[in-house]
């Protein structure tokens, strides 16, 4: 039942490695779905264009958040779980039939919902807020594939025990695994949120239930709706830094300090869900203070910590290898034609500069006021988790391929591309929706003419500049998304079988030499970077409180 | 090492100089922003308010209803025109896909605003001054505006509540 792997010197278990294929098959079918929709929802929301009617926008907008941001990177996830709890541990699938069980219950999931979407019979956005009411099957879906997706969860714990138990690795889970139990924690909680808020909706939506209150459908369903995108920033940081490994053979200069500031995400970034109900009706002060910041700094200093341990492991290990002329020496000399190490750094750099920065304001009790509901929204979410998570999966799948799938990368000269184009077209894509949500310009919104309202309203003339920018970031973004869906099935169904080390197109970098002896700082590049950052967030932050300072006087 | 155990020792070995100065400044940092939203709260003047009551739609359609009789002082596009004095309750109610009243304030002055809906999640988002608040059903949201500015302003909703959604603007009017 095992193969071992020529070029990692891996035992593979190949019931595990069925299981991790199929999830990332129907990842990437999910994310499929989710970009042709995105493009549909471009060219609709460009006033230029203006594409869908009415209700097909709404539709389509329900589309893509739930295949772009649910199905495409659970799926992921769990072939992620599965991947980093047996391959990386040289053990076996506790159980192969329980994972079936949990594909075949996320598949089905994942098709009535999409069902449901498609026939209008679930128009209620991602967030289906009650008291709006989609049908029932769209109900059951989520549930099927929430209860699916915390089987793989709960499979992943189990392999952890047998791996343990066969003591089939050192003493210490490797890092990458670590990152991934913290995630599975976060993932468990987040989808035992879901449950609990989903079932009731699903007895209301049948008439069984009465009503539900507006007011606690939200508080419970932001515990899954924000902390799910917890789990993706997690293991986004887990394939970080199975990046540097990979690509440059980096490792942590501190592991201890890598590992602290995981366990600080499993203990602050649940809560930190608070943040979506600052400018609501309820909750006091004192509640949205202590959630959103005293617990959400917990997470923020972890995504600090973070920002610094991954590019300091890389700089670390360019400078033993020589590359120790001046600040950016090492940067300079890395890997670029890699894809998995582009992908990876731009996300770092999309993540911190764009997520990060805008992440931090939209979480403050008071300049939330400035974005709540604005389209800064998905504009910050396109920073974390497209230009984060999402860049930095698909820079993964570019060992997955040879590693797993055992094929060749297709089109190898237009993989080297795709991470700047997708990168580059969502960080654009990200900048103009939250600067357009800056001019007070709605999300989910189709008409910002308010054609057939009783009043109208013109937005600042600027935003038409960027709205041009959003067509321009939407459609590249989509472009680097289709290209990698291309390069991965054309490899996977088509390519040419990987038969041996010499097969390999991206290099699993050895080790670095070991340090010498030096005084001075370990990595005065990655400090200098994130200064930088560090500047740029402190005046972001102060333009948006002196912007709040001048706004009518509320209280 | 990402996907190797750690090296012997990892979790005596001492964090690095410039790690350690990160880490430092980045918790200051943190600790700042944490304590300034409460500093915000004794000095700053835009603070969500955290007034609420629970109603039903009936209730508050009964309370905006009678406001409404009380300080009408004419219609525009079909929605009635309310001009209430400084200091008082004023009522808006938010439903599928309408605001309602049209209010005429004066600068400087403070309101109290009782926000709800009779229906669905809506979003209150004034502009151009680019401020955003959730309305809620069975919730009477309370918040106090002083305008600062003077013109016309357009309430749009910011949260999908149906079809119509894009058709859902209101106007509140400031005068000197
Ligand atoms: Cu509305």
């Amino acid at each position: 039942m095992f193969r071992t792997c020529d070029i990692t010197g891996l035992k593979v278990d190949l019931r595990a490695e069925r299981l991790i294929q199929l999830n990332a098959v129907m990842a990437v079918v999910s994310l499929l779905v989710g970009v042709i929709a995105a493009l549909l929802l471009v060219l609709t929301r460009w006033q230029v264009v203006h594409l869908l009617p009415v209700e097909w926008y709404y539709r389509i907008l329900t589309l893509h958040g739930l295949n772009a941001l649910i199905f495409w990177i659970i799926f992921f996830e769990v072939a992620g779980l599965y991947f980093g709890s047996t391959v990386v541990l040289n053990s076996r699938m506790s159980s192969p039939k329980f994972g079936w069980l949990a594909f075949i219950l996320m598949v089905l999931g994942f098709l009535l919902v999409n069902y449901t979407i498609l026939t209008g019979s679930a128009d209620v956005l991602m967030t289906s807020y009650a008291p709006l009411q989609a049908s029932p099957i769209y109900y059951l879906g989520i549930i099927l594939f929430a209860v699916g997706a915390l089987i793989g969860v709960f499979l992943f714990f189990a392999n952890l025990l047998i791996a343990r138990k066969e003591r089939t690795y050192g003493d210490s889970l490797p890092l990458f695994t670590f990152g991934l139990v913290a995630a599975a924690i976060i993932a468990t909680l987040t989808l035992a949120t879901g449950a609990i808020i989903y079932i009731p909706t699903l007895l209301w939506s049948l008439g069984i239930i009465k009503s539900i209150d507006a007011g606690v459908y939200k508080l419970v369903w932001w515990g899954l709706g924000h902390s799910s995108q917890q789990i993706n920033v997690t293991a986004m940081i887990a394939v970080w830094y199975l990046g540097a490994f990979l690509t440059v053979g980096g490792a942590s200069i501190n592991e201890k300090v890598s590992r602290f500031a995981f366990v600080f995400y499993v203990i602050g970034i649940n809560v930190a869900s608070a943040h979506h109900l600052l400018v609501d009706p309820g909750p006091s002060p004192a509640w949205k203070v202590f959630n959103t910041s005293y617990i959400m700094y917990i997470a923020v200093l972890a995504s600090m910590i973070h920002a610094f341990a991954v590019p300091s492991a890389v700089e670390s290990a360019q400078r033993r290898r020589g590359f120790t002329k001046g600040l950016f020496d090492w940067l300079k000399n890395a890997p670029w034609g890699n894809p998995a190490f582009s992908a990876v750094f731009l996300s770092i750099i999309i993540f911190g500069f764009i997520g990060g920065v805008t992440g931090v304001v939209n979480g403050m009790e008071q300049t939330n006021i400035i974005v709540h509901n604005t389209l800064s929204i998905p504009g910050h979410f396109k920073g974390t988790v497209v230009g984060g998570t999402t860049l930095a999966f698909m820079g993964a799948t570019y060992y997955l391929i040879p590693l797993i799938f055992r094929k060749k990368i297709a089109f190898f000269g237009l993989a080297k591309a795709q991470p700047w184009v997708f990168g580059l077209g969502i960080a654009v894509l990200a900048v103009s929706m939250y600067i357009l949500g800056a001019f007070g310009v709605p999300r989910r919104h189709y008409d910002i003419t308010f054609s057939g309202g009783p009043f109208t309203y013109t937005f600042n003339p600027a935003v038409d500049f960027f709205w041009v920018l959003f067509a321009i970031g939407g459609i590249t973004a989509v472009i680097g998304a289709l290209m990698w869906i291309l390069i991965v099935v054309f490899s996977v169904f088509l390519g040419q079988p990987v038969r041996g080390p010499q097969d390999m197109q991206l290099q699993i970098a050895s080790p670095p030499p070991p340090a010498k002896e030096h005084h001075g700082f370990e990595a005065p590049g990655t400090l200098t970077l994130t200064l930088l950052f560090m500047g740029v967030f402190l005046v972001f932050l102060l333009l948006n409180w002196g912007w709040l300072a001048a706004m009518w006087e509320v209280k | 090492m990402a996907l190797l155990p750690p090296e012997e020792g990892w979790y005596y070995k001492r964090v690095a100089k410039d790690e350690k100065m990160w880490i430092a400044l980045a918790l200051v940092v943190c600790l700042i922003l944490f304590f300034w939203m409460i500093v915000w709260h004794i000095y700053g003047r835009q603070n969500p308010s955290f007034t609420t009551y629970r109603t039903t739609p009936q209730e508050f359609n009964a309370l905006a209803n009678a406001f409404i009789n009380k300080y009408r002082t004419g219609e525009m596009n079909g929605i009635p025109v309310v001009e209430p004095p400084p200091n008082s309750d004023v009522f808006l109610v938010a439903k599928m896909w309408r605001w309602e009243p049209v209010l005429v304030l004066k600068k400087g002055q403070e309101y109290r605003f009782h926000i709800s809906s009779l229906d669905l999640l809506h979003g209150f988002s004034l502009q151009p001054v680019n401020m955003n608040f959730m309305v809620y059903p069975g919730y009477d949201y309370v918040l106090t505006f002083k305008p600062t500015s003077t013109g016309e302003f357009a309430i749009i909703c910011n949260e999908f509540c149906g079809i119509g959604h894009h058709t859902m603007i209101g106007k509140i009017i400031v005068k000197e």
